[in-house]
């Protein structure tokens, strides 16, 4: 994947560069962030975990207990109908679950708190009144004590799935900038670099090339002009001698002898 | 002796019968071996020679309430069936037990109409000795005046909600006070019959069934006032609760409207002896321990409560009561016997299923 030849599509061009050199520096620092972010989240994770298995165990053990409150009832009353009695007999919750949120390095979990309403009387509070009442009120705390538990392990397996998921992505993103990002950004920047020096280089060559036609032009003209002064100089000689002789001299020239006559 | 010169004619068969199912419960030998069972199926058979065919029908590893359920239809059965078999008096008297199922169970119909349930399957819930034949009519009424004009005046309890109870009531009152007043009716109405029908007065069932009811009465009143602190019940309401009758009648009940913690039920209670000694047992007395229920958390047995000491009380009541020849009383013993069996057999039951053996010695075993 991130073999030599995988690098993005630009030009190579000294903007392209100057904007490839901040995209990787972008990158390094957001590799840094999120590899903090992930360290601090795996770090709650960790300590959810545990919580988890302590409210787990707890749970097993408070609902053991209201269980077996609930068979004390039965006995204590002495007939099954009680607890459609007072499942009757309740006509608003007292025990309410309020949410709220709490940010872990930008990640929002769910919190839920058990309330107990107090405008909200208990409604079967007179169940039993004649045998087991006090029983039934036992049971019932033991049950609110149990559903505090189910709602503390409720809002921790919340956050537990919640932050599961949340550090995959992170760890997902953290990986993908270091093995793929950086590396490719790396690779374009050598890419712009080589192939401006390659430009660099044709550039002095063309350049080279160009100065020594020039040069050759200059010489060639310098040639011509003290050519033509000799000839002016000869001219004056020879149109004294004979004009006839003209054509030969100039075939002599353009045949023979630039580097006879330059140096 | 006049009494036992012509009970057999009518009632001896019963008598014999009963007697007979008396020596059928569960003696303290047979509940240590169920104390010492593994499993449900292991008290399932444990059970075996004393409920044989009832628990056939369950399935292995069947559930607490379900097991309970089948022993409570044996003790129906062999209710019903001595219930077939009184003449006189003692039909009476029989009718007389059922009514305290049936106040529960018009309690419960009486919540379903209000919460406007289908109060058809309630009937399933109902007490089964609490059965009489127009309850299903029961169902018909779809709201509270018309279950109190046309359908509870046909109920054998209508005595008990006339002059106490109105149809407003029904609607507004808690459902427990509709209970408890029912109840508190109901007790001295059967006070009144074994003291004043013609075939029990001055026979030993007056003098038994008397001690048994008062007794029955001193333990709601008590009760009752326990529970009642922390609610709102009030104490003019909470008075109106408690039986006209008793040992604890009238001061005891007196001080006992206007108790306002555990201390001052012990004080109310003073001038009997036994309650006395149930309260210093219970340690309400001194303050410490708080309302002795009979669970106090995990695993720790503090001792017994108050309710498991009057269930002791009653238990023994009704052993006595088998002392006695001629009488209805064996009857009611009988069956308080059987209701305290049926619970003991859901506890153990339920400490074996709950794996919480440590608690499991608190059932009550009468012989």
């Amino acid at each position: 994947m991130s073999g030599a030849n995988d690098r993005e599509a630009v030009f190579p061009t000294r903007q392209s560069l100057g904007a490839m050199k901040s995209k990787l520096k972008g990158a390094q620092i957001g590799h840094d962030l999120l590899k903090r972010k992930s360290e601090a989240l795996t770090k709650r994770f960790r300590e959810i975990t545990r919580r988890i298995d302590e409210a787990k165990r707890k749970m097993g053990r408070v609902m053991q207990i209201a269980a077996f409150s609930l068979a004390e009832v039965t006995y204590a009353v002495g007939n099954s109908s009680i607890s459609y009695q007072i499942t009757e007999s309740v006509k608003q919750a007292k025990f309410r679950v309020r949410t709220r949120q709490e940010n872990v390095s930008g990640v929002f979990l769910p919190q839920f708190e058990s309330v107990q309403r107090d405008d909200v009387g208990s409604d079967f509070q007179m169940t039993g009144l004649g045998k087991g009442g006090q029983q039934v009120q036992k049971c019932r705390e033991t049950y609110t004590r149990a559903v505090e538990t189910l709602v503390e392990l409720a809002s921790l397996q919340t956050a537990f799935v919640i932050l599961d998921e949340v550090i995959k992505v992170v760890n997902r993103r953290v990986n993908a900038i270091e093995h793929v990002i950086i590396p490719r950004t790396e690779n374009t920047i050598k890419y712009i670099n080589s192939e401006l020096d390659e430009l660099d280089r044709e550039e002095f060559f063309r350049l080279k090339k160009v100065k020594g036609v020039k040069e050759r032009a200059q010489a060639e003209q310098e040639a011509e002009r003290n050519k033509t002064a000799q000839n002016d100089s000869d001219k004056e000689n020879q149109q004294k001698r004979s004009n006839a002789e003209d054509a030969p001299t100039t075939n002599v020239l353009g045949d023979e002898g630039d580097e006879d006559v330059i140096f | 002796m006049a009494e036992g010169m012509f009970y057999n004619v009518s009632n001896g068969y019963v008598e014999g019968i009963v007697r007979g199912y008396r020596n059928a419960l569960l003696t303290s030998q047979n509940y240590g071996n169920l104390t010492q069972c593994e499993t449900i199926d292991d008290v399932k058979l444990q059970l075996g020679p004393a409920y044989g065919d009832f628990l056939a029908a369950l399935p292995p590893n069947p559930s607490t309430s379900s097991l309970a359920d089948k022993t409570l239809d044996k003790m129906v059965a062999e209710f019903r069936y001595i219930q077939a078999n009184a003449t006189g008096s003692l039909a009476k008297f029989m009718d007389y037990l059922t009514y305290a199922y049936m106040i529960d169970n018009v309690a419960l119909l009486i919540t379903g109409t209000l919460h406007e349930r289908d109060t058809r399957e309630l009937l399933e819930r109902c007490h089964p000795l609490g059965w009489f034949e127009t309850m299903p009519v029961l169902c018909v009424a779809t709201n509270i005046e018309e279950l109190y004009n046309s359908v509870l005046i046909e109920t054998p309890l209508a005595p008990y909600f006339k002059g106490s109870l109105s149809h407003q009531d029904l609607d507004e009152m808690n459902i427990e006070i509709i209970r408890n007043t029912l109840y508190k009716n109901y007790l001295e109405d059967f006070h009144r019959f074994v003291n004043e029908e013609p075939g029990i007065k001055g026979t030993p069932t007056q003098q038994v069934m008397t001690e048994a009811l008062e007794f029955e009465a001193d333990r709601r009143s008590i009760n009752i006032t326990l529970n009642s602190f922390g609610t709102e019940l009030t104490k003019q309401d909470r008075k109106k609760l408690y039986p006209n009758f008793g040992r604890l009648h009238p001061e005891g009940t007196l001080m006992l409207s206007r108790a306002e913690d555990p201390e001052g039920v012990r004080i109310a209670v003073d001038g009997v002896s036994d309650y006395r000694e149930m309260m210093d047992q219970t340690g309400m007395g001194g303050g410490g321990g708080g309302i002795g229920n009979q669970s106090g958390g995990v695993g720790g047995d503090e001792g017994k409560s108050l309710e498991d000491l009057f269930y002791e009380k009653e238990m023994m009541l009704s052993k006595l009561a088998f002392t006695f020849q001629f009488t209805h009383a064996i009857v009611y013993a009988w069956v308080k016997l059987r209701e305290q069996e049926v619970r003991n057999i859901t506890w153990i039951s339920e400490c074996i299923a709950q794996n919480q053996k440590d608690r499991i010695g608190n059932y009550i075993s009468v012989f």
